[in-house]
């Protein structure tokens, strides 16, 4: 497959566990450098399809590449090249900012040198350098968000998975996030990102809605709003994810 | 006065080594309502409602729950609250119907006696009354958990966030069933990080670092608001907010979904100059209009 502009192309992605669909038939792309925004209802199926995006299950059928790397057959590859960060597990909260940032790095294959040049760097641009030695349990949230999503690109990758990553957090927070997500994907990093907050899928370049296993719908914002005839996304979403059959 | 309050507290602190989880939180919730305590995670809400539900003990402050101590009285408050923690207190290896029978039991009643108070939700999961708890969805486990609170027939509903991680179609549908739950008599004291859901409530407390920073009925704290709002639409919010933040007498420049609003005192920076700002940096074709506050605007200004 020629991938050269997309960081992920799925085609006729199928996943079963005994005779229950959880994901049935879907096919997708996303370009590098796009906000993708992965919605669905509870258990349509987004965590199923994700985790075999991600390399962490192989799908029943169906091919597709992740960074350019096949699903099917090098999912090593993919887990190297891919960042993740998720709102219930990102970093050892037993362990100081530079402890996270050095391990985290040593994990992705980064040299002592490479490290040392990211910490400064990375608390540098999140303005941190004197939280250095700081425990990150003893960190205020937002400042611990931040810092999970600079640590989920500390190798660099081309695409960030983000699941779920601003469940429960407070609305200023919340948003500060988000505008570290635009400036990532302005940097040109791929960003695939689940949430529960509507006005969240406002701020994708397109979004998809999974029902029952399959994408119902997929596209702009603005051209999904067109389309269901609503005025916001929570409206798309009800119209879209209020005609599922299971739970 | 008194007899209508369900749930009164009054001056609760409490602290966990150097963390202050509670400061000095007074609130009354009446009889029969929906009383939301509206904040994000770590504000303090599971730890007020360990407190009211008799499960942990304040530092300093009284609280009670239908007109008993949450101290001395807490066998009797035990008896006539239902509680449905953040993380349900389901059996997994029960089926549906021996978690109810289970609950039942340890109520000193049974689940025939208290049938119509949870007839309508369980209902909709009878049909699964074989399957064990660990083999539901999501959707079906809230469902169970909700029936479990109520099978007592309690006074008062205590719900710790509820509908944390449930995608937006379901959350409509939980709050459809508490209404029905209101109606039929029982005070529900519920907690949730969604703002949007504040207008579902008949009075709210905004809780943020462990001080309630306003209450009221949405109503009154939407009509509180000080500022001048603007909703402006455009192709790029995050370069409107951008251009706008810096602009003198511009107090605050949040997203909102596909808008993004702008507060203002009442005599700055008018739509003509916002508008004018953004032309000059070349976003065209943008609008900016009046708007009014919600919940979540409110809680941004105080938090």
């Amino acid at each position: 497959m020629d991938n050269g502009n997309k960081s992920v192309v799925i085609r006729n992605l199928v996943k079963k566990f005994g005779d229950f669909t959880a994901v049935d038939n879907i096919s997708f792309e996303v370009a590098k450098g796009e906000i993708f925004g992965f919605l669905g209802a509870n258990g349509a199926g987004k965590t199923t399809a994700m985790r075999i995006l991600c390399g962490l299950s192989r799908p029943s059928s169906g091919e597709g590449t992740v960074a350019g790397y096949s699903i099917n057959r090098e999912q090593e590859k993919i887990k190297r090249h891919i960042g993740y960060m998720s709102q219930k597990f990102s970093l050892y909260p037993d362990l100081k900012v530079f402890e996270n940032i050095e391990l985290f790095g040593g994990i992705y294959g980064l040299t002592d040198k490479q490290i040392a040049k990211k910490t400064d760097d990375m608390l540098k641009a999140l303005s941190m350098e004197k939280a250095r030695d700081m425990f990150v349990r003893d960190m205020p949230l937002g400042w611990k968000q931040k810092l999970a999503f600079s640590i989920a690109m500390v190798h660099d990758p081309q695409i960030v998975f983000l699941d779920e990553p601003t469940g429960g957090v407070d609305p200023v927070t919340r948003r500060n996030f988000w505008e570290m997500i635009y400036k990532a994907a302005s940097d040109g990093v791929t960003v695939f990102v689940t949430t529960h907050y509507m006005d969240e899928a406002e701020y994708c370049d397109r979004v998809s809605v999974m029902v029952d296993g399959r994408i119902e719908a997929i596209g702009s914002p603005a051209s999904l709003k067109e389309q269901y005839g609503a005025s916001d996304m929570d409206g798309v979403f009800t119209k879209i994810a209020g005609r599922a059959e299971r739970e | 006065m008194q007899e209508e309050l369900a749930i009164r507290v009054e001056g609760i602190c409490k602290s966990y080594k150097d963390t202050k989880a509670l400061q000095d939180i007074s609130l009354d919730i009446r009889n029969g309502e929906i009383f939301g305590l509206i904040g994000p995670d770590g504000a303090g809400k599971t730890s007020l409602f360990r407190i009211l539900t008799t499960l942990t003990l304040p530092d300093e402050g009284h609280a009670e729950v239908n007109g008993n101590d949450v101290v001395s009285d807490y066998e009797a408050i035990r008896r006539t609250i239902g509680y449905m923690p953040g993380h349900f207190a389901l059996y997994q290896d029960l089926s549906v119907a021996e978690n109810l029978d289970f609950y039942a039991t340890v109520f000193g009643t049974t689940v025939e006696a208290n049938y119509d108070t949870i007839k309508e939700i369980y209902s909709q999961i009878e049909m699964f009354r074989d399957r064990k708890a660990k083999n539901l969805s999501g959707g079906m486990k809230q469902k169970l958990a909700l029936c479990c609170a109520l099978v007592h027939k309690p006074d008062v509903l205590f719900l710790d966030e509820p509908t944390t991680g449930v995608d937006a179609v379901s959350r409509k549908e939980f709050w459809t069933m508490l209404a029905r739950i209101k109606a039929s008599g029982v005070t529900i004291f519920v907690s949730t990080p969604y703002m949007d859901e504040a207008g579902l409530c008949d009075r709210i407390a905004l809780i943020h670092e462990g001080k309630i920073i306003d209450r009221g009925t949405p109503a009154e704290i939407v009509s509180r608001y000080p500022d001048r709002l603007y909703s402006v639409r455009g192709d790029n919010m995050f370069r409107i907010l951008n251009v706008l933040r810096p602009i003198d007498g511009v107090l605050r420049c949040s997203s909102f979904g596909c808008e993004c609003h702008v507060a203002v005192p009442q005599d700055g920076p008018d739509a003509t100059l916002l508008l004018a700002a953004l032309e000059n940096a070349g976003l065209h074709g943008c609008s900016v209009e009046e708007t009014e506050p919600g919940i979540e605007d409110c809680f941004i200004r105080l938090s």
